[in-house]
């Protein structure tokens, strides 16, 4: 059985080997915005020494981590499930001995270890060699980064399954995909660092999945949160994934009494 | 033992309303009306195991969402089912193991990857042993004739070759019930034929059960001893084919074309005392409907032994399209009782 979930994840990832023409193009993509985002804060930095905590070589550091970090958590299974569903193609997954769900996450860790190995890694030596970016020396620090990444991917896809589950109960769902592609980007920590939002702000974030996918990770990698902070931050991201297991399977549950399948 | 057993089946879906105008669309956004559509009624049927069963029904009367619900797709709104001594939607996962499913019109197969391929997960998702996959696989290549498409990914395969592979991917598992929706649609009649034969093949062989539906009704005479009619939600006809040609067979009609120009007065005057009805095609050429406790002979014999030249005899048996055809049509509530099997 296990080996069937891991096939799924084989051959995601060389079908994404089979379409080069995405992973060319997905490179020059990320390279850009790291670099925009770069200049970018390098001007709002001006003279100043640090900003919301973070001087410009941890700020240059976080935003190429945290792009790398997206790398592997990104995937797009909320469209995938959601075209599934309103072309009825989930009927055909639903008559094997096999979880649909997992089946999709499957995918999706096909998909991001693709990208870790084909976008993140060369990347990440590109990107130090042109920018000033410094990577923590300690072992430990890059196996609790990896652990993290995972926990991000794990949390993101859930978010994901859920916002494609919506497809069951909307005609359509596409507002809402994008909706949630702008909010974990924002509020996730990938385009602006938790620390720049106002108090009040902060501490509604604090209390919302999101910052577990970028913020958290990127902050541990960075050396901003260190010692007991780093187990927090990693207990923080198991809560989540535990918590977010509960909506999606009572979403599939009563979504599996409305499925509605096309053609009397 | 009954393979598939269904009681008072019953499916209700929630449509949305879909108010006209601005006004309407407005309304929509704060409070949706929705309406409740029943697309199976109450329906029971048992079939035995090994039996071949044709499924029938105009388009939207109900039978892909019955085979949905038989596959565990869906759940159904009340009633019982018991498909291979599961209930399908409750124990899913260990109940597909034993069944296999065909979409006519959706793959099951993996788009980019080759067939081979998609077969090698399939093996690992059912849990197949290697050397009885091997077996079953080499059986199945042989008799579908797959050889040569093995390695070529399944967007390249043309509808025909995908519907063979279909059929290979459905099977693999040794499934005891076979669920086809559609399996010959869009077909030529080349593969239509050979997929029939190999249907019979297997359920000979293997004893396999096997549920189709479809529109073609050569399907149903080439492979059913049974078929279920459908119509609105409702079970109009199960039975035997023969039988439903017997019930619904409206008798026989023999077209007569006359060397000289007829007049429908003559032509009916010479089966009077027949339960008969002539009907005037053109000038020369006149049809009689005879009805089926009537001899044919009877009528020829009146009609050829008359004064009249006769220069062509055609004789037509209604055919199951007809009948159905007509069924669909009339399909009046006094007939459906008058043919509940």
């Amino acid at each position: 059985m296990a080996s069937a979930y891991l096939d799924f994840v084989r051959i995601r990832f060389l079908m994404m080997l089979a379409y080069r023409v995405n992973y060319y193009s997905g490179i020059v993509i990320y390279a850009i915005n790291i670099g925009a985002y770069y200049f970018m804060w390098k001007a709002i930095y001006g003279s100043a020494e640090t900003l919301g905590g973070f001087t410009v070589e941890q700020m240059t550091t976080y935003i190429a981590v945290s792009w790398m970090a997206r790398a592997f958590y990104f995937n797009n299974l909320d469209r995938e499930i959601s075209n599934e569903i309103r072309d009825g193609s989930v009927a055909v997954q639903m008559t094997r001995p096999i979880s649909y769900l997992m089946v999709k996450m499957m995918q999706g860790f096909g998909e991001g270890l693709f990208r870790l190995l084909l976008f993140m890694v060369p990347g990440m030596i590109i990107v130090t060699l042109i920018f000033p970016v410094s990577l923590p020396t300690d072992p430990v620090r890059w196996v609790i980064f990896f652990v993290m990444i995972w926990f991000s991917f794990l949390i993101n896809s859930q978010l994901n399954i859920m916002t494609g589950l919506f497809a069951f109960y909307v005609e359509n769902n596409e507002g809402l995909m994008r909706l949630k592609r702008v909010l974990i980007d924002l509020l996730s920590g990938v385009i602006l660092p938790m620390t720049f939002f106002p108090g009040w702000a902060k501490a509604i974030l604090d209390w919302l999945p999101f910052q577990a996918i970028t913020y958290l990770p990127g902050s541990v990698f960075t050396g901003r949160l260190n010692g007991a902070e780093v187990w927090n931050a990693l207990l923080v991201q198991v809560v989540w994934f535990a918590a977010l297991i509960v909506p999606i399977l009572l979403m599939w549950r009563t979504a599996r009494k409305r499925l509605f399948v096309q053609g009397g | 033992m009954l393979a598939i057993d269904v009681n008072q089946l019953r499916k209700q879906f929630k449509v949305q309303k879909n108010r006209e105008g601005l006004k309407g669309a407005m309304l929509d956004l704060f409070k949706r009306e929705h309406t409740e559509v029943t697309a199976v009624k109450d329906i029971s049927f048992q079939i035995p195991q090994g039996e071949i069963c044709g499924y029938i029904g105009e388009n939207g009367a109900g039978k892909s969402t019955t085979i949905k619900m038989l596959t565990g797709i869906l759940v159904p709104t009340s009633g019982r089912i018991l498909v291979n001594g599961y209930v399908p939607y409750k124990e899913r996962e260990e109940f597909v193991r034993g069944i296999g499913v065909v979409f006519g019109q959706r793959s099951q197969l993996w788009w980019d990857i080759g067939v081979i391929e998609s077969f090698r997960l399939l093996r690992k998702v059912y849990r197949v042993d290697e050397a009885d996959f091997k077996r079953r696989l080499d059986e199945l290549v042989e008799t579908l004739q797959l050889q040569d498409l093995l390695n070529r990914p399944v967007r390249k395969l043309s509808l025909g070759q995908r519907m063979r592979c279909e059929l290979v991917a459905a099977l693999l598992h040794q499934p005891s019930i076979l669920f086809l929706d559609e399996p010959t649609i869009g077909l030529d009649i080349v593969v239509k034929t050979e997929i029939r034969e190999f249907l019979k093949r297997l359920n000979r062989d293997h004893g396999t059960t096997i549920l189709l539906t479809t529109h073609d009704l050569q399907d149903i005479e080439a492979l059913c001893s049974r078929v279920i009619m459908l119509d609105d939600g409702r079970i109009i006809y199960d039975g035997g084919l023969e039988e439903l040609k017997e019930r619904w067979g409206k008798g026989r009609e023999v077209q007569f074309q006359f060397t000289d120009p007829i007049s429908l007065d003559a032509v009916s005057s010479l089966t009077s005392g027949l339960d008969v009805r002539w009907t005037k095609e053109n000038e020369v050429t006149a049809k009689v409907w005879i009805p089926r406790e009537l001899n044919v002979s009877d009528v020829l014999s009146r009609v050829v032994g008359s004064a009249a030249e006769i220069s062509d005899i055609k004789i037509f048996e209604t055919n199951t399209d007809e009948i159905v055809r007509e069924i669909y049509r009339t399909g009046s509530p006094e007939a459906k009782e008058a043919v509940r099997g």
